[in-house]
């Protein structure tokens, strides 16, 4: 059988035939975009909801089960919500706030995220991966049916690629045979495994950790708060080295075991093994129903550049980490986000191909930036030497009586969005306003009082004029840009955007990072942030 | 600031005294962990990273 190498939670995009099939020559698209998951999916909405067609070709027919990955960042809500799928997932996601981390059989100290006023989105949810998956696909077919250019095809496995200067042409199996189609770019969104990359011969080094994860997934109705609980040596018989209790809608609790390298993999996934475990940890009696298990173990690694001619790789096709810190899923996400716009321009001859190599400048820095931060809390969790264990112990030791050595305690740094900083798109800074507004930023959203900053940051360039009226700008070859005035800045406006400039504009990138800031600019200093930010110098 | 690698400590012997004494009883084990402690919290105290990288550096010399 073509394809079909796991089980579907929801069948969302059922093999049809397509006249591409029959077609006498193969039928040129745009941009293929390979892999139905969370960021090929994003990546084609964002790009059709910009007019830029997209074809996404899966190897299933929908999203696989499995909550898999379950903590969602802010940025990603962001981002969903920009293509219309943000507001389902709040909805359905768990928000958290409180986290405890216990050593042994003691609590050792307990942190709330704070979030800051004035963000539509929760700084992170909890939300079983294919309910992430099946809300891009439903906005999807909202764009679909409003006439955007896409289009999904499942159980369409691609067995071959070849590129030359001018086209990508791919090789497709299905179910009714082969075909092959061309495309002006192919997105690689297809995964770890990603067989593009396999198919391409291209390498992916890095370092392997060796420890395996079990992940059990339970169902019950337990009066724990939604809190993330994390044990560090818990105190069980057969003593994982470390342990995490995590809430997931519909009474779904994610319980993750650290179980060591030397594991007798087959044993462990037995059911009654893993009820042995779960029936200590859990107080005396809890009933619960098993929902999903799994024992991982994983890199954190990149490929060395993420463009390869007319094939791109996005998302853990490109590079992947550790799980702690959720930086998987949510950097992808970046990835689509960065991505979308530079090629919807370049396909429409508004910025030169090279925009594209801004992709791989920018996204391989913050992979860079995940990696470490992963390899860090990876390195605390799992020490490697006899006196990494003792420096980490004492951490957890000191951690209890002492606040200055809670900082160091590392179950996972928590995801946040890259700033950019020093790269080639980035224009001037003439404001001398807050830091984290600089160019190279990701926008921090701020309440307007009537509504709030990003829903009106929609994907186009923006000047964004604070304490002033913006006037208008004729944009450049095809490049329109938006204005948006907000001459009464709220107080978190003020304070993000302003600090103690009486007025700014700014220019925006359509991912909502800052090209450049100035206290007041001529229509010359934004021509030319406008270039600097489509790689036209 | 850069790292003071001259005399420093009023009555040496005394500080080397009581150094010593905070181990006393303990196994290997135990006093590994007391001078992981005792470093991190000294460290804390430095606060300054060039300070501790000297020292790291003064204390990988030898």
């Amino acid at each position: 059988m073509v394809g079909a190498t796991y089980a579907l939670a929801h069948e969302l995009y059922p093999y049809t035939a397509v006249p591409d099939q029959s077609a006498q020559a193969p039928v040129h698209h745009p941009v293929v975009i390979i892999g139905g998951g969370p960021i090929g999916v994003a990546t084609g909405l964002d790009l059709a909801q910009k007019g830029s067609p997209a074809l996404i070709l899966d190897d299933h027919e929908g999203v696989g089960q499995g909550s898999r990955a379950i903590c969602f960042a802010k940025r990603t809500l962001e981002i969903a919500d920009r293509l219309g799928a943000g507001p389902d997932m709040v909805e359905k996601g768990v928000v958290w706030n409180v986290g405890r981390v216990f050593h042994g059989d003691g609590e050792v100290f307990n942190f709330n995220l704070l979030p800051e006023d004035g963000h539509k989105n929760p700084a992170f949810i909890n939300l079983q991966q294919p309910y992430f998956e099946k809300f891009l696909m439903d906005a999807l077919r909202r764009a679909e049916a409003a006439g955007k250019p896409i289009e999904i095809r499942g159980r369409n496995v691609v067995t071959g690629i070849e590129q030359d200067e001018d086209r990508v042409t791919l090789q497709i199996d299905t179910p009714d045979g082969p075909y092959s189609v061309t495309a002006d770019y192919v997105i690689a969104c297809d995964g770890a495994r990603s067989p593009t990359r396999d198919l391409m011969g291209l390498s992916f080094e890095g370092r392997v950790f060796e420890d395996n994860f079990l992940i059990a997934d339970v169902k019950m109705t337990a009066d724990f708060p939604t809190e993330r609980w994390f044990w560090f040596e818990p105190p069980l018989a057969e003593a994982p080295q470390s342990a995490l209790l995590h809430k997931q809608p519909d009474d779904v609790w994610r319980i993750d075991f650290q179980l060591g390298w030397d594991i007798d993999r087959k044993a462990e996934l037995e059911e009654g093994r893993i009820r042995q475990r779960i029936d200590e940890f859990l107080p005396n009696g809890t009933e619960y129903e098993l929902v999903w298990t799994s024992i991982y173990t994983f890199q954190c690694r990149r490929m060395e550049r993420f463009r390869h001619g007319r094939v791109i790789f996005a998302g853990d096709s490109a590079h992947q980490v550790s799980p702690f810190g959720a930086r998987g899923a949510n950097s992808g996400m970046q990835d689509a986000d960065n991505l979308a716009w530079k090629l919807d321009l370049v396909l429409k001859g508004h910025a030169p191909d090279g925009l594209l190599d801004s992709y791989n400048e920018e996204r391989a820095f913050a992979a860079d930036e995940n990696i470490l931060n992963s390899t860090r809390a990876t390195d605390f969790l799992t020490p490697k030497s006899e006196m990494s264990k003792i420096f980490r112990n004492a951490v957890l030791t000191l951690a209890k009586d002492q606040a200055f050595a809670r900082p160091m305690v590392n179950s996972g740094r928590l995801s946040v969005p890259c700033t950019y900083d020093g790269h080639s798109l980035n224009g001037e800074d003439r404001l001398g306003g807050p830091e984290r507004t600089r160019p190279g930023s990701p926008c921090p959203d701020a309440d307007l009082g009537n509504g709030f900053l990003l829903d009106q940051l929609t994907g186009r360039f923006t000047l964004l004029a604070i304490g002033t009226e913006a006037r208008d700008h004729p944009g450049l070859a095809g490049i329109r840009v938006h204005s948006v005035s907000l001459p009464n800045p709220s107080d978190t406006l003020r304070d993000r955007y302003l600090g103690a400039a009486p007025h700014a504009l700014y220019l925006i990138r359509p991912d909502q990072h800052i090209v450049a800031r100035w206290r007041d600019a001529t229509a010359e200093q934004i021509t030319q942030a406008l270039k600097t930010a489509t790689a036209q110098t | 600031m850069t790292l003071n690698t001259q005399p420093n400590i009023p009555d040496p012997d005394g500080f080397y005294d009581t150094l010593l004494a905070a181990h006393d009883g303990l196994t290997k084990g135990q006093s590994d962990a007391l001078n992981a402690r005792l470093i991190l919290v000294l460290a804390n105290h430095i606060g300054d990273r060039g300070i501790l990288s000297e020292a790291l550096e003064a204390a990988r010399q030898t």
